[in-house]
């Protein structure tokens, strides 16, 4: 696939050594792509990550200033001060932290660095969703319905008359469900925007709110974009990340269960063909909800995503090392197919059945080590989880030749999994595992927290 | 009088203090939001009453089950 946007094509550059600004189970995989590849690896960690393991599997490890991610994962000066201390020639962002910043992606350019990543301007573009949404539906991507940026609440109200309810007003600068109110009636749509404008303004900067249609019980699907410089662009199938608590993904798994093929499969490639046509670069992920046969786009993700590995074990690409090759100017690899059945579940610190955040120090800490298993994580035994960074504290990956056979491998796995310091969604995550609806493929975004209505209290393993 | 101990339900930092010495407070009211690993936590008040004392303030980390307000009815 070839567009007549693509943009730029530069000539093919050298990475020979990484500065990896970011923490936890994507850092190692960033390290261990890297190593692979023959690439020198920088680290950076604080005092409260001095213990963990990646720091000694890195090539060089730069202690931080500071605890706090604003003073430390976050701190562009910092980090840009360490990747000229090291001798760097690129930077790679992992997920969260910096990874969409299309500030911090010119940054590293304007220092004359790679940014292992697409181009600044599509971090910049992607970020606004609004923006985004109007990009892929005017070539050709379904979306639901919805409006501009709003600016009072007259034009919510206009707005709103034409897109009916539920709607839900959103954040246009957020992601990650922060900030979204779902409003049933006209005259609560008035106090919802005025709130999701106050959350939007604190946690992201930027108050911009804008309005789309609410789908009750909808799935998340998204598909995974690979794209290379010169303006070509594939997909590596569908994830569904339908299996949510508080909008934060719990469970993801590839290929879709219960969704005809053929229909995501012609969504995938008209993702990948609006991407090429676009002349966007690197990896990067479509984001859609499914409901009832429709589906619509959210956002794009331009960035490596948390649950990458669901992808790498069904079509066998390795999508770290990919990004640093087409980071370095490299082409496309061959297409692939979809083989088997492959499932994620997020081990996080906090409690099964209240869902609140726990910390500690990992007194214990085995990862299963089992046949068709893969474990992802940051943490080793004696180190500390904190209160200052997400709660994840490992990604299973679950292969099997069925999806039965990937999900008991992901229960086997979890009851083999020993730690002892902190709380852990264990309990949850076996709950939803066993749960009928969720065993026959019938899934959404509501699920656990039904679950947790209903069920009888989930002890704590 | 009946004093109430208000606490933390978790590790983590004081992001906002909603409500001041001498407010009203019903049971189930957010005093203020604590900001722990990357999620907000309000702390509900236990029960009805004054807000006597905040003994926290924004920025400051709090250890689970630290008395961070006290209310009286």
């Amino acid at each position: 696939m070839t567009g007549p946007e693509c943009q730029s094509a530069s000539q093919p550059r050298t990475i020979g050594k990484v500065l990896i600004a970011n923490r936890g189970a994507i850092a190692r995989r960033i390290v261990r792509a890297c190593n692979e590849l023959g690439i020198t690896s920088v680290v950076v960690y604080t005092s409260v990550d001095a213990k963990a393991p990646y720091i000694s599997e890195a090539s060089e490890a730069y202690a931080l200033n500071g605890l706090r991610p604003a003073d430390s994962y976050l701190d562009q000066d910092q980090l840009l001060g360490i990747a000229r201390t090291s001798n760097a020639d690129s930077v790679h962002p992992g997920y969260g932290f910096l990874s969409e910043s299309a500030d911090f992606a010119q940054r590293v350019r304007d220092a004359g660095l790679t940014f292992i990543g697409p181009d600044p301007v599509w971090l910049e573009r992607m970020g606004d969703k609004v923006n985004a949404r109007r990009m892929m539906a005017e070539r050709g991507m379904p979306i639901f319905a919805g409006s501009d940026l709003i600016s009072d609440a007259a034009a919510a109200r206009e707005a709103a008359k034409a897109i009916g309810f539920p709607l839900v007003v959103k954040p246009s600068g957020g992601g990650g469900g922060m900030g979204m109110q779902v409003v049933e009636q006209m005259d609560a749509l008035e106090s919802a925007l005025t709130q999701a404008q106050a959350v939007a303004a604190a946690a992201f900067g930027n108050g911009a709110v804008y309005l789309e249609r609410w789908i009750p019980r909808p799935r998340h699907i998204e598909f995974q974009i690979l794209a290379d410089e010169y303006g070509n662009a594939m997909h590596l199938y569908e994830r569904e990340c339908s299996v949510q608590r508080r909008h934060q993904k719990l469970i993801e798994e590839s290929p879709a269960p219960g969704i005809d093929a053929s229909a995501l499969r012609e969504q995938a490639e008209r993702g990948a063909e609006i991407c090429a046509q676009l002349g966007y670069n690197n990896v990067g992920t479509l984001e859609t909800l499914y409901s009832d046969g429709s589906s619509g786009f959210l956002e794009m993700n331009t960035r490596i995503q948390v649950e990458h590995g669901v992808t790498e074990e069904v079509t066998g690409v390795d999508l770290v090392q990919q990004q640093i090759l087409l980071a370095a100017g490299g082409a496309l690899p061959e297409p692939v197919e979809l083989s088997g059945h492959a499932i994620e579940v997020r081990l996080y610190a906090e409690d099964s059945q209240t869902l609140m955040p726990s910390t500690g120090v990992l007194r214990t800490f085995q990862p299963p080590r089992l046949f068709g298993v893969r474990v992802e994580t940051g943490y080793q035994q004696g180190q500390e989880v904190s209160p200052f960074y997400d709660a994840l504290l490992a990604k299973i990956i679950a292969k099997g030749s069925t999806r039965e056979q990937a999900i008991g491998r992901a229960i086997v796995a979890l009851q083999a999994f020993t730690i002892q310091g902190v709380q852990t969604n264990a309990g949850l995550l076996l709950r939803v595992l066993r749960d009928s609806a969720f065993l026959r493929g019938d899934i959404d975004t509501g699920m656990v927290a039904r679950i947790l209505r209903t069920g009888r209290r989930i002890p704590a393993l | 009088m009946a004093r109430h101990d208000v606490e933390s339900e978790v590790t983590g930092n004081v992001w906002k203090v909603l409500k001041s010495v001498g407010d009203s407070v019903a049971e189930g009211d957010v005093i203020m939001i604590l900001e722990s690993m990357k999620m907000e936590i309000p702390v509900e008040s236990p029960g009805t009453g004054t807000l006597s004392q905040v003994l926290v303030e924004p920025e400051e980390q709090v250890e689970e089950d630290q008395v961070v307000a006290v209310i009286e009815s």
